[in-house]
């Protein structure tokens, strides 16, 4: 009777590494095979960079405005130039309030301007007023619509005083400065939040679907008595798509630095740790859900739900941390995204900055320990 | 390797104990109940009995796979329950669905287990080769598994767990599904590796012509070990109360079977060939006539008698399940279905290829065929759910081409895979295809009160559809598609995975139907069933190879050395010949028939 090896001889760790060989290989001939796998890991990335780079923009531009004009006066005439030449309006001209009023009421215009039909005289005695309207559907972009608004206006006084006009409605001066993003494009601000969404992406989701799909179709049944151990089934399950992430990590700097020209203003290694741990973070995740529910449609929406949803909304990454309530606040210092957020934004547009990079790696690194212990835990080879 | 006295048995199992709980009932269900077993070295010990006995509780329990709730169970000497990997690390498994990776091909599969066993080169040169003839598999070695037949897959299955010699190898129910020719073969590949390698099987099964060719068979019932020992000592208790009789010229052998089980003291009747197989409770006394106006003579017992015999003095049930309809149907002998020349094409391959028969009204008609035939398609296009490609097809007196709604109404069909509604109660699920038949009010409330009764759902009605036993999800689904009363009834593999007791009681109810007029088409791998039939027709690679009534079909296979053909025998002679003779004109064997329909 042959004992098999069970010792800490180098026959046992060959045996062991064969094991997890044959998994890995298996894995990777099920990903190149499998559409579904190709489709999350790959084919998403790449749409959601163009849908992010291109698509998706939280600049406020071309913003359709309707300007009541009640009296043609060269004033209010030459007041609605300015909006009309300025990238930000589309202007619509009425020549009073209700139909404006409709407009806003259908939401076919973001907000009106009304220069009132006294707007001429009082401008000679200083006094001129503008009635600003603004659809406050969302808070942000009237806010910045109202600050355009009023740019507009200051440009216009400036002009009308240069042509030797008396001052018209108090000067306004706004001073805009946007600390990172001094182009106010939001490509900055996106791309390097994409690549969070991608990792977890593959790193939680497609990790989760390919063991729940294992529960599914019993291969993991015959799997579990063999000599196999629980480890070398997580193992074999991580180090593929781990590999799988990187590359989609990789493709996403690569667009952010050639398609949208993104800075990089830290170093590229402390990206690609920080990115390892969290690809680590979000595989414990993935495969800790699996060992729990055991079908993939389950699997897939308690994925979304436990990490892409947040690692969108609460992470930082497309709202201000700053100024969501306390509670949620709290909340998002338990998902791993928002750390990494916080060490990618700061990598891409500040650079190496110390004192953000060790506590978010730090925090990270914990997570990655804890998910790795406890999905070991969880992984028994059993069907109980 | 010596079998020495002193050496533990494959398995021992002491007072073993597993319950689960079900959501739905506050005490937990035991699979096992106290059992005590043992499986010797280079044995093949079978393990039957009816659905839910924990056949495949042990299994996983053998396995490493579940834990004990009490009991010791030992295998190989190793206790499971403190070493699991200590025996996994010898034994091989085959559970009932093998998880084959449908996308890796076949050489990967096989590659994967034996890096896993770490199996080493030189022994995969040896061990291939010899797996692969075994299992005709070699010219397959690059199609992915999702790709092969049920059979075929089967095969691969087993090819995977043998990578290796393991010390004891353990197969769950490894001919579920399976058609008789790949059964057949999968039989042939483990009994020699028993014979010739002294390799130690237990493998449990549905088929009781298995058990009897095994060497040990231990019965399971509701947990508890009802026999242990050689089959032929199942065969004996029935020594002396097994007969069969010939019907009536003219006469179904099923009418005769029906006649046989209504009288108490018959306590099994099957179709057996032309006649009748029938047991009775007790051995007839000396000049005992209640036999006389039979033509009946006295038989050697066999396993399924004993076996019969056994689970009746422990189970009742099965035996009152006759069903009697509300309106039944005069008998008017016309064809109800009518196929001619049906042809279905999947892009460029034939599922169904030029194929014609006629059906009568109240007839029983198999439809028999390895797996990948195109027994499913052709189903499927008698119930206006797929298009032919070509030829005619009238159901119940329709054009199925261009009337299909109408036509549908008047049929009933049972898929293969249970299709209702699993976490609908019974009730919901009976009400929800009532309603979908257009079934509303005191109709309604009749028709689904008559399926509670008629198929002994009642108890169950509240019962989560998903949860309960195969069994009765068969029953459910019987019920479901005769709420409407249809003329016509599609049966696809009704009893493949059922128990014996449960086959019985569902050739009853089909039997009863058809009595009152119901037409039944039915598909199945039990070649046996295909005796209950009025006629069959034998379909492989789209065709239709043979049809006739079950007397008729068996005659074809009739040669010197069997004389007395099953219809088993004539399934193969009849496959077999036509696959020879499409060898010869040149196509690639076991090509076609390996491509299943799109489900």
């Amino acid at each position: 009777m042959t004992a098999p090896a069970s010792g800490s001889s180098s026959g046992a760790w060959r045996a062991k590494w064969r094991r997890v060989r044959a998994l890995v290989l298996k894995e990777a001939h099920q990903v190149v095979r499998d559409p579904s796998s190709i489709a999350i890991g790959v084919v998403l990335p790449v749409i959601l960079i163009l849908l992010f780079g291109y698509g998706l923009s939280l600049d406020v531009k071309n913003v359709p405005l309707a300007v009541v004009i009640e009296q043609a006066t060269p004033e209010a005439i030459d007041l609605e130039a300015g909006f009309a030449l300025s990238p930000y309006f589309r202007p619509r001209i009425t020549q009073a309030m209700p139909p404006a009023q409709l407009l806003l009421l259908e939401h076919r215009v973001d907000g009106i301007v009304r220069i009132p039909a006294d707007f001429s005289r009082h401008v000679s005695s200083g006094d001129a007023v503008l009635q600003l309207i603004v659809h406050g559907g969302d808070a942000n972009r009237a806010r910045i619509i109202e600050g355009y608004v009023q740019g507009v206006v200051a440009d216009w006084s400036a002009r009308q005083s240069a042509a030797g006009q008396p001052g018209a409605s108090a000067t306004v001066n706004v001073q805009s400065r946007l600390w990172f993003n001094e182009a106010d494009n939001s490509s900055y601000f996106l791309v390097p939040g994409l690549v969070v969404l991608v990792m977890t992406l593959i790193g939680a989701l497609l990790t989760a679907m390919v063991m729940a799909r294992e529960w599914e179709r019993g291969t993991l049944e015959a799997l579990l008595v063999t000599p196999v151990r629980s480890e070398e089934i997580l193992l074999g399950k991580t180090l593929p798509y781990f590999l799988l992430a990187l590359i989609g990590f990789a493709l996403c700097v690569l667009a952010s630095q050639f398609l949208f020209h993104v800075p990089l203003r830290g170093s590229l290694w402390v990206l690609l740790g920080a990115s390892m741990l969290y690809v680590l973070v979000a595989l414990g995740i993935g495969l800790l859900i699996s060992s729990w529910v055991k079908n993939q449609l389950v699997a897939s929406q308690l994925t979304m739900l436990a990490t892409f949803m947040p690692a969108f909304m609460l992470s930082g990454f497309l709202f201000d941390l700053r100024s969501m309530p306390i509670v949620v606040r709290l909340i998002t210092y338990a998902l791993p995204a928002r750390y990494y957020v916080a060490l990618l934004q700061s990598v891409f547009l500040a650079g190496d900055v110390w004192t953000v990079i060790v506590p978010n790696t730090l925090a990270l690194a914990a997570m990655a320990a804890g998910l790795a212990l406890a999905s070991r835990a969880a992984m028994s080879k059993s069907l109980e | 390797m010596n079998a020495s006295a002193g050496e533990p048995p494959a398995l021992l199992a002491q007072s073993l104990r597993k319950s689960f709980r079900r959501a739905e009932q506050a005490a937990p269900v035991a699979a096992l109940d106290g059992v005590s077993l043992r499986a010797h070295h280079g044995e093949l010990t079978a393990l039957v009995g009816p659905d839910g006995a924990g056949k495949t509780t042990l299994m996983r329990l053998a396995a490493g796979l579940l834990r004990a709730d009490g009991g010791t169970l030992q295998v190989l000497g190793i206790d499971v329950a403190g070493e699991p990997q200590q025996v996994q690390d010898r034994i091989s498994y085959m559970p009932q669905r093998f998880g084959l990776y449908e996308d890796l091909s076949v050489a990967e599969n096989l590659d994967l287990y034996a890096d896993l066993h770490g199996v080493g080169a030189d022994e995969r040169a040896e061990r291939y080769p010899a797996l692969m003839a075994m299992t005709a598999l070699a010219p397959f070695r690059t199609r992915l598994a999702g790709q092969l037949s049920g059979g075929m897959k089967q095969k691969l299955g087993l090819a995977c767990t043998l990578v290796r010699s393991p010390q004891l190898l353990l197969l769950d129910e490894p001919t579920v599904g399976v058609d008789p020719l790949s059964r057949r073969e999968l039989w042939d590949i483990v009994r020699r590796l028993v014979a010739e390698q002294g390799l130690t099987v237990l493998l449990s099964t549905a088929y009781l012509d298995e058990a009897e060719r095994c060497g040990r068979v231990i019965l399971l019932h509701q947990g508890q070990v009802l026999f242990e020992g050689a089959p032929q000592q199942v065969a004996d208790r029935a020594m002396g109360r097994s007969f069969t009789a010939v019907p009536a010229p003219g006469q179904p052998a099923r009418m005769l079977q029906a006649r046989l089980l209504d009288q108490p003291d018959i306590i099994d009747a099957v179709p057996d060939g032309a006649r009748v197989r029938f047991v009775r409770a007790a051995a007839a006394p000396a000049g005992d006539d209640s036999l006389r106006n039979l033509d009946a003579a006295a038989v050697p017992p066999r396993f399924e008698d004993g076996f019969m015999l056994l689970l009746r003095s422990h189970a009742e049930g099965g035996r009152s399940a006759s069903i009697s309809v509300s309106r039944p149907i005069a008998h008017t002998r016309e064809a109800v279905v009518s196929v001619q020349q049906l042809v279905r094409r999947f892009g460029a391959f034939v599922a169904v290829d030029r194929i014609t028969f006629d059906v009568r009204r109240g007839e029983i008609f198999g439809l028999l065929g390895p797996n990948g035939a195109g027994k499913t398609t052709t189903f499927r296009m008698l119930c206006g759910l797929l298009a032919p490609s070509d030829g005619a097809l009238f159901v119940a007196g329709a054009d199925v081409r261009s009337a299909p709604a109408s036509a549908r109404a008047r049929l009933g069909y049972v898929a293969q895979k249970f299709s209702l509604y699993g976490p609908l109660s019974v009730q919901e699920n009976l009400e929800f295809f009532a309603s979908a038949y257009g079934l509303r009010g005191d109709g309604k409330r009749e028709r689904i009160a008559w399926a509670l009764r008629q198929f002994e759902l009642g108890a169950q009605a509240r019962t989560t559809s998903a949860q309960l036993p195969a069994g009765f999800q068969q029953r459910l689904a019987m019920a479901a598609a005769l709420l409407h009363e249809p003329e016509i009834l599609f049966l696809d593999e009704p009893t493949s995975g059922a128990d014996p007791l449960a086959r019985r009681a569902f050739w009853r109810r089909i039997t009863a139907l058809a009595e009152q007029g119901v037409t039944v088409i039915v598909t199945t791998h039990f070649m046996q069933e295909a005796e209950y039939c009025d006629r069959v027709a034998i379909m492989d690679a789209g065709q239709v190879l043979a049809q006739g009534s079950p007397a008729e079909v068996r005659e074809l296979a009739r040669t010197d050395a069997t004389p007395e053909p099953s219809m088993e025998d004539a399934f193969i002679a009849v496959v077999e010949q036509a696959r020879a003779r499409s060898r010869a004109a040149g196509s690639v064997p076991g090509e076609q028939h390996t491509q299943a329909a799109p489900r």
